[in-house]
C-alpha cells in the first residue's frame, strides 16, 4: 500500500504535500498512543499506519486541520464507538465521512486515480494479496461483483454503451476502496453469509447514493451506513471473532490489539 | 485588439505577457459550429459538426446557471440545438446575454506567455513590468407544431427569449421524440436516438432552440448571443454525449466554473494540471497560439486522451500576472453569481489565505477553467463534476527570457554569456518535450531569432569506452 502511495505521488502528481502526510501520520499515531494509554492496552502502531495510508490516498484538504481532524476521528472512533466488542466504523472511512460532511475544506477526489485498467489491475492485485492474507477476499469481490452487476443492469436499462459501466468500474478510487477499505477484517462480519450480505448491501447503498442521490462520495457514505447497521447482521452471526493474531491469554480487552498486516 | 497595462513596479525583471487568446479563434475556426451538450441538426443536408465551445457554469449547492456561448457561424435558419435539462424551465429561468462577458472571462483565464528581459549582468536589476495580451477570438423562424400525443412527446413550455424560439419537451420514449424532432424540422444524426432514450429514462427534459428570424433581425447583430439557463439540480454535470453523436473528430470544450468554495474537478475522468511555469525560447512569442495548441495536443496524447485539463484556478479578486482585469460584480452576477450585490455591494466575508485584492470589495467567487478535447471513444459518459475546497491558485504560464544584448565586460558578464548556450539548449529541450516539435527545427528557429548556440554534440556510448588517445586498449 505504501508503494501505491509512492506510485500515486510519482505518476499521478497528487496534490498532497509532505506536510499533509506528516500531519495525518503523526496525529493518527499520537491518538493511537493516547487512547491505548487511556484504555490501558498495549500500543500497536500498525493499524494506525494503515488508516493513515488510506487517508493519505483518499482524502484531500486545503488547510492541514481537516486532515488532522480526520486522523483523530478515525483512530478515536475505534476506541469510543464500539458495539458487541468491535468498533462500529471503519476508521479511515468514518474519518473521511465526518470531515467531508463537517467542512467544505476537505474533499475526496474520485476521479484523481483515473480510469486506467492497468492501474486498477495493479491495485486489485496488491489488494487481493493483502485481503487474502487477512482471509477477507470475499468482501471486495462480492462488493465489486454486485456493484458491477448494478452498473451493467443500469446500462442495459438505459440503452447505454457498456463503455460507461466499464469506465466507472476501472475507476482507481473504487478499486482502492473495495480492496483496502471495505475489506478491513475488524469492521466486517465474521461469518461468511453475514459478510456477503454486508458487502452486497454496501454495494447497493453505494449505487443508490451515487445514481439516485448524485453523491460523488457515495462509496464512503455507503460504507459508513453499512457499518452502522452491521451489528444487526452480526446478531445472528455465530462465527468466531476475527483476530489479527492469536488472542493473548487475557481475553477481555484483547481484541483491541489490532492489525498485524 | 491589443491591450497594454502598465502596472506598478513589482517584479525583479522586465516582463511582458501575451495571452493565448487567439488560440480559441484557431480552435473554433475549424468547426464554425457551437454545441457542447446539444447537437447540431440541420434542416438541409449541410454537414454540420461541433468543434469548439465555451460554457460557463455557476454552481452553489444545487443552484446552477449555465451560459452557453454560441460560435455558430452558419445561416440562422439552419441553427437548431437540443440540450438535455433536468427540469422544465420557466421563462424567467432562460436568458440571453452578451458575448463580451464570456470573452472577458476567457481573456482573464487564458494561458499566458510572460516575457522577461535579462538586465546587464554587471549592474543591479531595474524593476519594471509591461503586459500585453492578445485579442480575443472574434465573437463568433421556426415552424411550430404541437407534439403528437401518440408520439409521447409533450411540449411543456414555449417561449421566445431574445432571438431564440425555445421549447421544453418531455418524452416517454426516444422513438417518439425522434419522430417529433424530425417532423419539426430537426435532422437527427445516426445514433442519437439511443442517447436520447438514455436521457428520457433518467427523467431528463429537453430544451430545444431555433432562431426567430424576426427577433434576430431586431437585435441588429450578425452573431447569435449566448443562451443562459438557471435551475436547481443535485446533479452537477454537463451533458456532452449528444454532442459526440454527429461530431466529426474531436471537439474542444472550455468549461469556466464560478463557485464560492473552490476549484471544480471531474469525478469520472481525471483532472490534470496543464504543465506550467516552463522557460521556452523567445521565438515562441510570435507563434504562441500554435505553441499552445501543439502543447495541449501533446498533453492530451500523453494522458491517453481521456483527461480533463485544468488551465486556470483563481480567486476572482485578483490575478498575477493579469491577462485581463478580473470581472466586475455586474458581469459575475450576469453569469449567475447571485450572491453578489452589484458593483458597490458587499458579500459574505470569509477567511482568505491569499493577499487581498488590489482594489474593490471581496467577490467571493472562485473561477476554474477546464479544457477538454473529447470524442465518444474516450469520453463515453457525460462530464460529472464536484466542487472541491481547493482554493490554491493555478495558471497556465510560460516564460520567455530575452538574453542581455548589451556590451558588458565584467567577470559576471563572462559567466553569464558562457551560461547562455546551456540555457538555450534547456529551453529547446523543454519546448520539444512540451509540444512534440522537432528539436532541430526548434534550434534552427532559435538561431534565426537571435538565440543561436552550438548544440552539444551527441556522444555515442562507445566513444566514452575507448578514448581516442587509448587506441591500443
Amino acid at each position: 500500500m505504501s508503494s501505491l502511495l509512492a506510485f500515486g505521488l510519482a505518476k499521478r502528481a497528487f496534490d498532497i504535500s509532505p506536510a499533509d502526510i506528516a500531519v495525518i501520520f503523526s496525529v493518527a499515531l499520537a491518538t493511537q498512543w493516547a487512547m491505548s494509554t487511556v484504555f490501558a492496552i498495549r500500543f500497536e502502531a500498525k493499524s494506525a499506519l494503515i488508516t493513515s495510508l488510506s487517508l493519505t490516498l483518499l482524502l484531500r484538504a486545503g488547510p492541514l486541520w481537516p486532515l488532522a481532524a480526520a486522523a483523530f476521528i478515525a483512530i478515536s472512533s475505534k476506541f469510543l464507538l464500539r458495539a458487541r466488542g468491535k468498533h462500529v466504523f471503519n476508521p479511515a472511512n468514518i474519518g473521511i465521512v465526518a470531515t467531508t460532511l463537517m467542512t467544505s475544506a476537505a474533499w475526496t477526489t474520485p476521479g484523481q486515480w483515473g480510469a486506467a485498467m492497468w492501474l486498477a489491475a495493479l491495485i486489485a492485485g496488491a489488494g487481493s494479496f493483502v485481503t487474502w492474507r487477512a482471509s477477507r477476499l470475499d468482501v471486495p469481490l462480492v462488493f465489486l461483483g454486485v456493484f458491477a452487476l448494478l452498473l451493467f443492469a443500469r446500462a442495459i436499462w438505459l440503452g447505454d454503451p457498456f463503455s460507461i459501466p466499464m469506465l466507472r468500474l476501472q475507476n482507481g478510487a473504487l478499486v482502492l476502496f473495495a480492496f483496502f477499505m471495505i475489506s478491513d477484517p475488524k469492521t466486517t462480519p465474521d461469518g461468511l453469509i453475514p459478510r456477503i450480505a454486508f458487502a452486497a448491501g454496501a454495494a447497493l447503498l453505494a449505487y443508490i447514493l451515487i445514481f439516485q442521490f448524485h453523491r460523488s462520495d457515495g462509496l464512503f457514505y455507503a460504507l459508513a451506513i453499512a457499518c452502522l447497521i452491521r451489528p444487526a447482521f452480526e446478531f445472528f452471526d455465530t462465527a468466531k471473532r476475527y483476530q489479527w493474531r492469536e488472542p493473548p491469554p487475557a481475553q477481555s480487552p484483547a481484541n483491541l490489539v489490532i492489525p498485524a498486516e | 485588439m491589443k491591450r497594454s497595462i502598465n502596472r506598478p513596479v513589482k517584479r525583479p525583471l522586465k516582463k511582458s505577457l501575451i495571452a493565448a487568446a487567439s488560440v480559441m479563434a484557431a480552435l473554433a475556426a475549424t468547426g464554425g459550429a457551437f454545441a457542447f451538450c446539444g447537437f447540431y441538426v440541420a434542416k438541409a443536408d449541410t454537414k454540420l459538426f461541433n468543434k469548439a465551445s465555451k460554457v460557463v457554469i455557476m454552481r452553489d449547492e444545487d443552484r446552477t446557471v449555465i451560459t452557453m456561448s454560441n460560435d455558430y457561424q452558419g445561416s440562422p435558419k439552419e441553427f437548431a440545438m437540443v440540450v438535455p435539462v433536468p427540469v422544465v424551465l420557466e421563462e424567467g429561468q432562460i436568458h440571453v446575454t452578451d458575448n463580451a462577458i464570456i470573452d472577458h472571462l476567457d481573456a482573464y483565464t487564458s494561458p499566458r506567455l510572460v516575457e522577461y528581459f535579462d538586465e546587464d549582468p554587471c549592474t543591479a536589476y531595474v524593476y519594471d513590468e509591461i503586459m500585453v495580451t492578445a485579442s480575443r477570438a472574434p465573437a463568433a423562424a421556426a415552424e411550430k407544431r404541437r407534439g403528437d400525443d401518440a408520439l409521447g412527446v409533450t411540449v411543456e413550455a414555449e417561449y421566445t427569449v431574445g432571438e431564440y424560439d425555445i421549447q421544453i419537451l418531455s418524452a416517454k420514449e426516444s422513438g417518439g421524440l425522434a419522430v417529433w424532432l424530425k417532423q419539426n424540422g430537426y435532422k437527427l444524426p445516426k445514433g442519437a436516438e439511443a442517447t436520447l432514450g438514455s436521457y428520457i429514462k433518467q427523467g431528463t427534459k429537453f430544451f430545444v432552440a431555433k432562431i426567430n428570424l424576426e427577433e434576430q433581425a431586431k437585435t441588429g447583430l450578425h452573431y447569435l448571443r449566448p443562451l443562459q439557463i438557471a435551475f436547481e439540480s443535485p446533479r452537477f454535470m454537463l451533458p456532452i454525449r449528444l454532442g459526440t453523436v454527429n461530431a466529426d473528430g474531436k471537439q474542444e470544450l472550455f468549461v469556466f466554473a464560478l463557485t464560492r468554495n473552490g476549484r471544480i474537478e471531474t469525478t469520472n475522468y481525471r483532472t490534470v494540471k496543464l504543465p506550467t511555469g516552463m522557460n521556452i525560447p523567445t521565438y515562441v512569442k510570435d507563434e504562441f497560439g500554435d505553441f499552445y495548441k501543439a502543447m495541449f495536443a501533446e498533453q492530451v496524447t500523453r494522458e491517453s486522451e481521456n483527461a480533463v485539463f485544468l488551465e486556470y484556478a483563481w480567486d476572482m479578486n485578483w490575478c498575477d500576472p493579469c491577462a485581463a482585469d478580473p470581472l466586475s460584480n455586474d458581469e459575475l452576477r450576469e453569469l449567475g453569481a447571485y450572491w453578489l450585490d452589484g458593483e458597490n455591494g458587499t458579500s459574505k466575508p470569509f477567511i482568505r489565505r491569499r493577499p487581498p485584492p488590489p482594489s474593490g470589495g471581496a467577490k467571493d467567487v472562485f473561477v476554474t477553467r477546464l479544457h477538454v478535447s473529447y470524442d465518444a471513444a474516450h469520453f463515453p459518459e457525460d462530464l460529472m463534476f464536484k466542487t472541491t475546497g481547493d482554493r490554491e491558485n493555478f495558471q497556465g504560464r510560460y516564460v520567455m527570457r530575452h538574453p542581455y544584448k548589451g556590451d558588458a565586460q565584467c567577470d559576471a558578464a563572462k559567466d553569464y554569456r558562457a551560461g547562455l548556450p546551456k540555457r538555450f539548449e534547456e529551453e529547446a529541450q523543454t519546448l520539444a518535450t512540451l509540444t512534440g516539435w522537432d528539436i532541430d527545427d526548434i534550434r534552427t528557429k532559435m538561431d534565426d531569432g537571435g538565440q543561436g548556440y552550438v548544440p552539444p554534440k551527441k556522444e555515442n556510448w562507445w566513444e566514452k569506452l575507448w578514448r581516442k588517445d587509448d587506441k591500443k586498449g
